[in-house]
């Protein structure tokens, strides 16, 4: 039912209080949009002259897309190696032995509790102390986001290995597997499968997050839009904004869109005995489908 | 250590500013992602697309990116202003955005937390004859909050470390601009990065405690 259950199929009277509704909702918003149409129109902002370095291939080989690169590369080093640092670490949480436990432990909480921009900040400015002076940019920019991201994965490793059901690790037991065989053979094939959205998700907040590099000068997209290319088109921050935030938006937006996918595939999936687990942060849904909600609206 | 001692007191101060951004960027945060949800339930179409675009474009969207667009973009080239103090007008603008990122993380929380509600809630509020609005304030929203407090709580401690990334908008008073004046001045100094982030942990640790208290103590037995 798309209408949803928060109100009935409309009478007559609640289909003229819904029209109202509707007209008035259609008149706050467009004014909203003009407001800010005129405002930007009243700064002249929709001239063609700021907008015409965007249409051409220049601006884009030359600022935006090595720009763009330059995120890339961050994300895509950190995401590796915070994958490796997840996994290491997600798996030393489960350990048998207490002490690997209790180190691993007491590193994710720290990492997971520090600011991400203290971090990056702490990083910089250690870098040239321990290794001499340099442009230790992308290095804090990739450590920082590694630390961070990589106890966060760490946490969904361990929760995902924790969803698969009992059993399994029973079964493998019982059929005289080693630990480390039940983990590689039987665990993990299906954890990884039950924690593919969360991770993909995490990882959103990592490319989200490189974003960062801006503060510490890193020359990124954010860089490029906000002070590279106002500095040589001069005027054009609002354009350049806007370009470069319609790339973000899209590029994440991509990357939702792969995570939702990832999830419906897992839960119908045979592969698996474990259902999905929620990303951090991400508020559970107790009955776990959610289908049945009052929240089926939309 | 001589440094943080000496630096102290300009630290406290810069983290005490991160302590009145977050609170107040709370209250705006949790009040806008009410607003927002309302939109995303309700039952006119407008109103839920324009919730959906809303929160789908800001979530995704860099914090960075929000809060050099409101000191940069909003501010100094569109004009708008808070205030005639420079200090005091980019506090508001971090404020603003801040608040603005956060409801989007606020409305999903509720928004999960709605769909947990059961069916037969909102079935019965409209047997009884509540129209929508009645229904959401007075069945659904109550008891979607109360099995968000967790989540939310989980929000609102990343919102408090977001507040380091204020000095993106321009406000050059919180901890980690003074951290990184003092770095400028004296070189890296670990007890006072050390200081900091326990500074932060004596924040964030109670709120995830508090809240997680407060989650099972409000929990809907179902």
């Amino acid at each position: 039912m798309s209408a949803g259950v928060l109100f009935d199929a409309p009478g007559p009277r609640a289909r003229v209080r819904n029209a109202i509704l509707t007209a008035v909702s259609v008149v706050v918003l467009v004014a909203a949009v003009y407001f800010v149409y005129a405002r930007f129109d009243a700064k002249g902002q929709w001239e063609g002259e700021l907008w015409k370095p965007f249409l051409e291939g220049s601006t884009w080989t030359e600022y935006i897309i090595p720009g763009l690169l330059g995120t890339l590369k961050a994300a895509g080093i950190s995401a590796v190696c915070a994958l490796i640092f997840g996994a290491v670490f997600g798996l030393a949480r489960l350990s048998d032995h207490r002490w690997v436990r209790g180190v691993a432990g007491a590193v994710v909480e720290t990492f997971r509790a520090i600011p991400l921009l203290l971090l990056i900040f702490f990083l910089f400015f250690l870098a040239p102390s321990v290794f001499g002076s340099g442009d230790y940019t992308l290095i804090a920019l990739v450590t920082g986001l590694t630390l961070y991201n990589g106890s966060v994965l760490a946490e969904i490793v361990r929760a995902g290995v924790r969803a698969v059901p009992i059993g399994q690790a029973e079964a493998a037991q019982a059929i005289g597997l080693r630990k480390s065989q039940m983990m590689r053979l039987v665990l993990l094939p299906q954890a990884v499968t039950a924690m593919m959205p969360a991770i993909v998700s995490q990882l959103v907040v990592l490319l989200k997050d490189t974003a960062l590099g801006y503060i510490i000068a890193y020359v990124d997209l954010l860089n490029m839009g906000f002070k590279i290319i106002p500095a040589v088109y001069f005027g054009s921050l609002i354009p350049a904004a806007i370009v470069i935030g319609v790339i973000y938006v899209g590029l994440n937006m991509s990357l939702s869109a792969l995570a939702t996918w990832l999830e419906k595939r897992t839960r119908r999936s045979t592969r698996t005995a474990a259902t999905p687990i929620a990303p951090p942060g991400f508020v559970g849904e107790p009955d776990s489908t959610g289908a049945g909600g009052v929240g089926a609206v939309a | 250590m001589d440094d943080l001692i000496k630096y102290a007191p300009d630290l406290l101060a810069g983290f005490l500013e991160n302590v009145k951004l977050s609170l107040i960027c709370a209250v705006l945060a949790l009040v806008l992602g009410t607003i927002l949800v309302s939109m995303r339930v309700a039952p006119t179409p407008v109103l839920r697309a324009a919730g959906s675009m809303y929160v789908n474009v800001v979530r995704n969207t860099p914090l960075t990116l929000v809060l050099a667009f409101s000191s940069l973009g909003l501010s100094d080239t569109m004009g708008l202003s808070f205030s005639e103090t420079p200090r005091t007008n980019s506090f508001w603008l971090v404020v603003f955005g801040l608040s603005a990122y956060t409801a989007t993380f606020v409305c999903e929380a509720l928004r999960a937390g709605i769909n947990t509600v059961p069916l037969g809630q909102a079935e019965a509020a409209r047997a009884i004859g509540l129209t929508f609005f009645q229904s959401l304030r007075m069945i659904i929203l109550p008891q979607a909050f109360r099995t968000v407090v967790a989540p939310l709580g989980s929000v609102i401690i990343a919102m408090i470390k977001n507040t380091t990334v204020a000095i993106a908008g321009g406000y050059l008073m919180e901890s980690a601009f003074v951290m990184r004046d003092t770095f400028d001045d004296t070189g890296v100094s670990i007890p006072i990065f050390i200081g900091l982030v326990i500074a932060f942990m004596v924040v964030t640790l109670p709120v995830g405690f508090l809240t997680n208290r407060l989650a099972s103590r409000l929990a809907v037995a179902r």
